[in-house]
């Protein structure tokens, strides 16, 4: 058994990044503002003076033009890690990912393999507005051809990161701003690794279960704690990778309680928890004792007041609130 | 050339009216000797290698269009039909399952040139499961990594980072590949091609930008489409090395491109090609009234710069060949193609279950409807 470090998401996404780096040569970075400037959300801090301008690479603002350069660079073997100043920007870069990172491998029946990460904080951080708080995570898990993760946890971040290097297919990892302060006890160990479709169990309860991921199952582990005061023990699932999904796992939980809330931040028309509460629907209706609940962020596009932003993204109380409806 | 606006910017060097240019334009110096070229310094073989080439994509893209016709070809296709000189000089020119090669959906003469084998791409035109893309890919996306070839890319533009991304992997590793990185002259407009240039040149990647001006973007013509028609000057602002050559005489694109191709291996840095071609065919199969966007005696014009014919009069002209060589080898070639087609139309189509196969290299997404 490796050993336990206390440390912040930051920092174990960084340390997930350095050891992979450090076990292939073939591991790269590249993003705005990365290296000289260690990031925006510092999760380069001290990788350019380590790995110098070959392997951490500053981009023009050009998210299009790097995100296809990486593509390229992944189609020839090399193993990119493309960061997104923030997931907003990334798009810019949706023709490239969509129309051919995702494409890769099936238009060439297997004979190319594209081995790239793109990673970056996407949702609300906190009064950035309109155009830098997207949750895309949706969009992205809507492609056929990428995998889509969106750990909750250091320890997490640090195992799916690894996974996502490792993996010969183009993987976006989604990280949520509000997360990187976030402190958690992370494996010491340079091979650990968390493999993608499995969702976990954080809390386990018998009356109704929380499905949400990233920031959200903050959110639920939060509410779980507030309902078992009133006596009602909530199961918490914690979905971390959305394609593929883990349905085992969220169906033997709804069997279980017989109640499900899914909550998520992004817009809730059309957002993913509306395909898992779909999926929940089709495939476990028998097992439910009331509606499927859905709690999402506001469809609006996010205001700049503090007051109005936090209206938009979903809390407590709106979960507290949803759960009340099942009855 | 006409069709200059008020606001573009005329390069001292390049104020010429005439619409062809044989000799090379550049901003900074001419980067080889010149006097070399005057020679005629190919071999009987390779001439002869260079006519073959020409005549068998013609004959293959004929072929792909009666196959469209017959309808055992569908959606996109387009053909090469005019524009073979280009091609077999630039793929002459290079490393051939060394270099990366990649470029848009006018794509069958490139893998061609490389060695993909033609039932393959046949196939592959006609959906077979024997398709370079086993029938997923079709006539836009024809593939062969082993032999260097990267695509047959769709999306106007879009493949041009994924061409320098090859050139970076080059560069990153230290290896002394060069990647020829084709698009048309309406591709030259698209923003992500200036994101591209300008990492590429800041990065210093062993890349050639060949845009195949064959004076069209589909039923628009280059008038009409760019601001500056000479587009070679676009190289300009990102301190690239670009100039504009003729694509129709197939022994100067082909010295064109060695010294081109030779100067980027030895540099590792960019180059930015404005090749000059026309295009006989349609935009696409389904392109069926040319003249809404151009005029038959235009096109007469042009059939007179039919760079086979022009090959075909200098192998006479060397006594390389005479008449009843010529006429012999184009025989030949029918035959070729005619046996390609029977076997890539005898091949089986895919199997409904393959479907699923190779979205991932180790999954498959939710099945069903
Ligand atoms: C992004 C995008 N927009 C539009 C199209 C439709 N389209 C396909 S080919 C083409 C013309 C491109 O012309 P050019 O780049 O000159 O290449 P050519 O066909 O002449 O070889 C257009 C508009 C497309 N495929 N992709
Ligand atoms: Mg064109």
């Amino acid at each position: 058994m490796a050993s336990l470090m206390e440390m912040t998401y930051r920092e174990a996404l960084h340390k997930s990044m350095v050891e992979e780096m450090d076990k292939n040569g073939d591991v790269f970075l590249m993003g705005e503002d990365i290296g000289r400037y260690e990031g925006t959300f510092k999760v380069t801090r001290g990788l350019f003076s380590k790995y110098s301008h070959r392997r951490v690479i500053d981009t023009p603002i050009t998210e299009a033009g790097f995100a296809g350069i990486a593509t390229g660079a992944a189609m020839a073997g090399l193993r990119p890690i493309v960061e997104f100043m923030t997931m907003s920007f990334s798009i810019l870069a949706l023709d490239q990912i969509i129309n051919h990172t995702a494409k890769v491998h099936y238009m060439t029946n297997g004979e190319v393999k594209c081995p790239i990460v793109f990673r970056g904080p996407g949702g609300a951080a906190k009064q950035l507005s309109a155009q830098h708080s997207h949750s895309m995570e949706g969009w992205y898990a809507h492609v056929p051809g990428l995998k889509v993760v969106c750990p909750a946890t250091p320890s997490d971040v640090y195992g799916m990161l690894k996974t996502a290097v490792a993996d010969d297919n183009p993987v976006i990892l989604y990280e949520n701003p509000g997360l990187y302060a976030l402190k958690g006890m992370v494996p010491d160990d340079p091979n650990y690794s968390i493999p993608f479709g499995k969702a976990q169990i954080l809390r386990e309860g018998k009356d109704i279960s929380l499905i949400g991921y990233s920031r959200m199952t903050h959110i639920n582990l939060a509410v779980a704690e507030l309902l078992e005061k009133d006596g009602i023990h909530a199961e918490v699932v914690d979905v971390r990778s959305l394609l593929p999904l883990d349905t085992e796992t969220i169906y033997a939980s709804v069997r279980k309680t017989h109640r499900a809330v899914v909550v998520y931040e992004d817009w809730r028309s059309g957002g993913f928890g509306a395909e898992i509460a779909a999926r929940i629907g089709e495939d476990c209706f028998d097992d439910l004792d009331a509606p499927v609940g859905r709690v999402g962020g506001l469809n609006v596009p996010m205001p700049y007041s503090r007051t109005l932003e936090l209206q938009c993204i979903p809390d407590e109380k709106d979960v507290i609130a949803a759960v009340r409806k099942l009855g | 050339m006409g069709g200059y606006t008020a606001f573009s910017v005329v390069a001292p060097e390049s104020q010429s009216s005439t619409r062809f240019f044989t000799s090379i334009i550049t901003l900074e110096e001419v980067p080889v000797a010149k006097q070399a070229e005057k020679k005629n310094t190919e071999s009987p073989a390779e001439l002869e290698q260079y006519y073959r080439d020409m005549l068998f994509i013609r004959h293959f893209e004929e072929k792909c269009n009666l196959a469209y016709r017959q309808g055992k070809a569908g959606g996109y296709m387009h053909v090469y039909i005019g524009m073979e000189a280009l091609a077999v000089g630039w793929l002459s020119s290079i490393k051939k399952g060394y270099d990366n090669v990649i470029t848009a959906y006018r794509d069958h003469a490139h893998a061609l040139l490389l060695g993909t084998n033609p039932v393959a791409v046949m196939a592959e035109v006609m959906g077979r499961k024997a398709g370079t893309a086993g029938g997923k890919g079709g006539s836009m996306h024809i593939y062969d990594p082993k032999n260097g070839f990267y695509g047959g890319w769709g999306i106007v533009g879009g493949h041009i980072p994924l061409g320098a991304g090859l050139a970076f992997a080059s560069r990153y590793r230290g290896d002394n590949k060069v990647t020829l990185n084709f698009l048309g002259d309406g591709a030259a407009n698209q923003g992500v091609v200036y994101e591209t240039l300008n990492m590429a040149a800041l990065y210093d990647l062993p890349c050639i930008f060949i845009i195949e001006n064959n004076e069209f973007a589909m039923g628009t013509r280059l008038e009409y489409h760019a601001a500056d028609t000479e587009l070679w000057k676009r190289a300009i602002p990102f301190g690239i090395k670009g100039e504009r050559i003729d694509g129709m005489d197939v022994l100067q694109m082909r010295k064109d491109a060695q010294r081109i191709v030779d100067w980027v291996r030895k540099e590792g840095k960019p180059y930015l090609v404005e090749v000059m071609t026309y295009r006989f065919a349609g935009h696409g199969a389904a392109d069926n009234d040319r003249q809404l966007y151009r005029t038959r005696e235009e096109e007469e014009e042009n059939l007179k710069r039919d760079p086979i014919n022009r090959l075909e009069r200098i192998l006479i002209e060397r006594n390389v060949a005479n008449e009843e060589k010529l006429e012999a080898i184009e025989a030949e070639i029918l035959d070729m193609v005619e046996k390609i087609y029977a076997e890539a139309d005898a091949s089986p189509h895919p199997d409904v279950e393959e479907v699923y196969d190779n979205i991932y290299s180790d999954m498959t997404p939710e099945k069903g409807h």
